[in-house]
């Protein structure tokens, strides 16, 4: 793994904050991964169509920046298939009963200063902690 | 956003794997990220704030719910879950589905169901939901 600087990745960070601060104050909506990915898996409301659109422009825009920025996105995960689906399960749920994810609750709830996203943020960082602990305890996850 | 994101390496599970083995080998670099990210969007807030409508004339939609409530905190939790047992969450997932292959394919999938799944399961009781 060739991990880039710290000035890199505050770099990256304030280029995200930035653009989804752009996105809330050019369209009014907050960028929140888990919210738009779920608007265009139940396609239908109101809302879906400028999801979708950044959904694509997200998915393109990941793949160009990979090509760029060589071994950003791994080649091989460390985790087994049946553990990505566990995985991807427990998000698609705890993002949904939750409402919001890293970058919903994390990032612009945050720069809100919304107490509810602090707590949110707080659970899901602190139940991260304690499952990656316990993975290693257990000789897990990698 | 899907740039930033891989240009970090935040879609690289285990830099957010060792951002969250505090008890491990803590690796603190996805923090500079979040730093970064939360004090950006801060900035530009300001300038949300005053603001009747978005600039190019749509409704501001900012999640008006404030309820700190089981559900909620469940949600969190489970989440946290899901994210600490791959390093996985949805932004960084979503900027790696073109290259990421059949780990990532998998991990979304996965996550797609379970929205469907619980949408009409949960959602029903819930009073107003903010996304």
């Amino acid at each position: 793994m060739t991990e880039p600087s710290s000035l890199t990745i505050l770099l990256g960070g304030l280029a995200f904050g930035t653009a989804a601060g752009f996105l809330l104050l050019l369209n009014g909506r907050i960028a929140g991964f888990s919210g738009i990915f779920r608007g265009v898996i139940l396609y239908g409301g109101r809302d879906d169509t400028w999801k979708a659109f950044f959904l694509a422009g997200a998915i393109a825009a990941g793949g160009v920046a990979s090509r760029v920025f060589p071994g950003a996105v791994p080649g091989h995960y460390d985790a087994s298939l049946g553990l990505l689906v566990v995985a991807g399960l427990l998000v698609g749920i705890g993002t949904r009963l939750g409402n919001g994810c890293t970058s919903g609750h994390g990032v612009c709830g945050i720069g809100r200063l919304s107490k509810r996203s602090f707590v949110a943020t707080l659970v899901f960082v602190g139940s991260g902690i304690v499952t990656v602990a316990a993975a290693n305890a257990f000789g897990g996850t990698q | 956003m899907a740039t930033s994101l891989v240009a970090a390496h935040v879609t690289d599970p285990r830099m957010v794997l060792g951002f969250l083995d505090v008890f491990g080998q803590w690796n603190p670099a996805i923090a500079y990220f979040m730093v970064g990210s939360i004090a950006s969007f801060s900035v530009v807030y300001r300038l949300v704030r005053p603001r009747e409508v978005a600039v190019l004339g749509d409704e501001i939609c900012v999640p008006s719910s404030s309820a700190i409530d089981a559900r909620m905190v469940g949600g969190a939790a489970v989440f946290g879950v899901g994210w600490g047992l791959t390093g996985l969450c949805p932004g960084p997932a979503i900027a790696s589905i073109a290259t990421g292959g059949v780990s990532i394919l998998a991990f979304v999938a996965a996550m797609a169901a379970a929205m469907l799944i619980v949408q009409p399961t949960f959602t029903r009781r819930a009073a107003r939901s903010a996304t």
